[in-house]
């Protein structure tokens, strides 16, 4: 690449039969343009070392919890810092157990709002509706948790007493990501749909496609790349998520088994233990921690091979 | 009429309310979240809030909003170079060599990386060595979040600027980092600062990171070398530890409706001034 721009830049300066001032100047940019390639590459090298040093620190932070506890970490169903007792099952179900209830409530809402916004949803009406959902993927998750402690869960606590004793639980938690998510998804989903050119959208009502054909056929197949991508940024969130959660998933540290108990999720656990942890806990919630980055590693993972093969299947 | 357009007019129809239903859906619970908002913030906003600084039982937000607003500021700019940068060499440099897509694929993990995770690398690399939480901790944590948001912004919009464009500035002899920087900078201007103050608004209400970083103190501190105060700890140790003080819950619904409201107002500005130049 850079030996044929610079053949080429040499027989640019013979072909114009440049001056001495010209030539100096295509030497100076020249110049310019591989130290402008070489930084931008180096700061775009930065990302990696930036994940190589995350994994890095937590494995060698949680190294001792792994010497000391081995196997029983990752099976024990039970946390009791005070008997140094730390198994992690609880919190890796809590996680999973709420994001999944999250995205099974927020993805089709979101793609709702996002198809309402961008297809059916009167003019006038579609700048003020959108801004306000882009606006409010912007709220802090703590306003989230505190809305999600103060407001959600009495209601749900007052209005169903069978299914919410507490009012806190993994369900109140669930619910709280899936409102945090929605906006979120929504104004990703929208922002790539809106950007599918206003000619392939009139060919296909041209053709008599219905809204829906239009939205199915044409606008999700060349926007697809996006929503899943903004899917994933949900789901991440959803997984670290931690203050909204902390607030209301009840933090109970024994395996609960049914979806509406109380329980904890690894970034609520963090949370709440690490400010006052020390030695054998501190590691132990590092190693956590590390948990918690191989989840979210290998869900994005599997979503970018999903995505590749769908990519692959597309003529 | 036809049985066939019959049923496709059904189910367009049916998929449409659906959609109606989902936009009410969600957009109830969202104005719900910001009414109890301005009702449980509004009664205890004054001047003095911003003013005072917080003290035992109750005092003010000053202090809470001046080091939250130096931290984010920091990590905004320090993020926008690097993120800039990197996300202009995926775009322009990069193609689709195994490289650029490593570096992409690892970006996409650094983007939803739990905010707590950074926190804990922010600990376990600053904090720790240097014996004490601090304010250049913390808004190191949030500029490892920034990061990959201005990344992947720069870099979605800068491929939206058309090659022709590209190719008309090489035609008319212009150097490559002159086109870049004269030419695809100005088509994806919108964009890009649209992905900043989106980032700029996600970090500026983090919590968890800070939690193990910057702490958060009482004090008028100017000094980025201990620990700092900052809103979202307010908020969280308000409605937490000291959840029993009535003031304190008060204090802590303010501060969520100035919180909200400062990342409501940084949004609308960026789209008013995109807007005009775009």
């Amino acid at each position: 690449m850079t030996s044929t721009r610079s053949v080429s830049a040499s027989q640019q300066q013979d072909l114009l039969g440049a001056n001495a001032r010209e030539q100096a100047a295509l030497r100076r940019n020249g110049i310019i343009d591989r130290i402008f390639e070489k930084g931008t590459l180096t700061l775009a090298l930065a990302v990696l070392a930036l994940l190589g040093t995350i994994m890095a620190s937590l494995i060698v932070a949680g190294w001792p919890a792994l010497q000391e506890l081995g196997w029983s970490f990752f099976t024990g169903d039970r946390w009791a810092a005070n008997i140094e007792h730390f198994g992690a099952l609880p919190a890796i179900y809590g996680t999973l157990v709420t994001s999944i209830i999250a995205i099974i409530i927020a993805v089709p809402v979101s793609l709702g709002i996002a198809i309402f916004l961008t297809e059916l949803c009167p003019v006038s009406l579609r700048r003020v509706l959108g801004t306000m959902v882009e606006l409010l993927a912007g709220v802090p998750s703590i306003i989230y948790g505190m809305w999600g402690v103060e407001v959600l869960s009495p209601f749900l606590r007052e209005h169903f007493p069978t299914l919410f004793p507490a009012g806190t639980g993994l369900t109140t938690a669930g619910l709280i990501l899936a409102i945090m998510i929605i906006p979120f998804i929504t104004a990703i989903t929208r922002d790539v749909m809106v950007t599918v050119p206003a000619m392939m959208r009139e060919s296909a009502y041209g053709m008599g496609c219905t809204t829906w054909e239009v939205v199915r056929n044409v606008i999700f197949p060349s926007v697809r790349g996006g929503i899943v991508g903004g899917v994933i940024l949900g789901l991440g969130r959803a997984l670290g998520e931690t203050m909204a959660v902390t607030f209301v998933i009840g933090n109970n540290l024994f395996l609960s088994p049914t979806l509406t108990g109380q329980g904890t999720s690894i970034a609520a656990l963090i949370a709440n233990q690490f400010p006052e942890a020390d030695g054998l806990q501190r590691s132990a919630l590092l190693l956590l921690g590390l948990v918690l980055f191989v989840i979210t590693f290998i869900v994005l993972a599997i979503a970018r091979l999903m995505l590749r093969r769908i990519e692959n299947r597309a003529p | 009429m036809n049985p066939v357009y019959q049923r496709r007019r059904r189910l367009n129809r049916f998929v449409m309310v659906l959609c109606l239903a989902a936009a009410l859906f969600g957009i109830a619970w969202l104005l719900m979240i910001l009414v109890s908002l301005l009702i449980q913030g509004l009664p205890a906003l004054s001047p003095s809030v911003f003013f005072e600084r917080t003290q035992m039982s109750g005092g003010g937000l000053g202090n809470a909003i001046l080091g939250s607003l130096v931290m984010t500021a920091l990590a905004t700019v320090g993020g926008s170079i690097i993120g800039i940068a990197a996300g202009t060499w995926l775009a322009e440099y990069g193609g689709r060599s195994h490289l650029a897509n490593t570096i992409r694929f690892i970006n996409d993990v650094l983007l939803s990386a739990p905010s707590i995770i950074v926190g804990l690398y922010i600990y376990a690399i600053i904090v720790l060595p240097m014996g004490h939480f601090s304010g250049w901790a913390g808004a190191a944590s949030l500029m490892v979040l920034i990061i990959p948001v201005v990344i992947r912004s720069t870099e979605d919009m800068l491929l939206l600027v058309s090659g022709t464009l590209r190719e008309a500035a090489s035609a008319l002899g212009a150097h490559r980092w002159w086109v870049v920087i004269r030419v695809c900078y100005t088509g994806a201007k919108a964009g890009i600062i649209t992905g900043i103050l989106l980032g700029c608004a996600r970090i500026s209400g983090e919590t968890a990171p800070l939690l193990f970083t910057a702490l958060n103190s009482n004090q008028w501190v100017f000094n980025l070398n201990s620990e700092m105060p900052n809103l979202p700890m307010v908020l969280y140790q308000n409605m937490t530890i000291n959840s029993f003080i009535p003031a304190k819950v008060d204090l802590a619904w303010t501060g969520a409706l100035i919180l909200t409201a400062a990342v409501l107002i940084l949004n609308i500005l960026a789209r008013f001034i995109s807007a005009r130049k775009g």
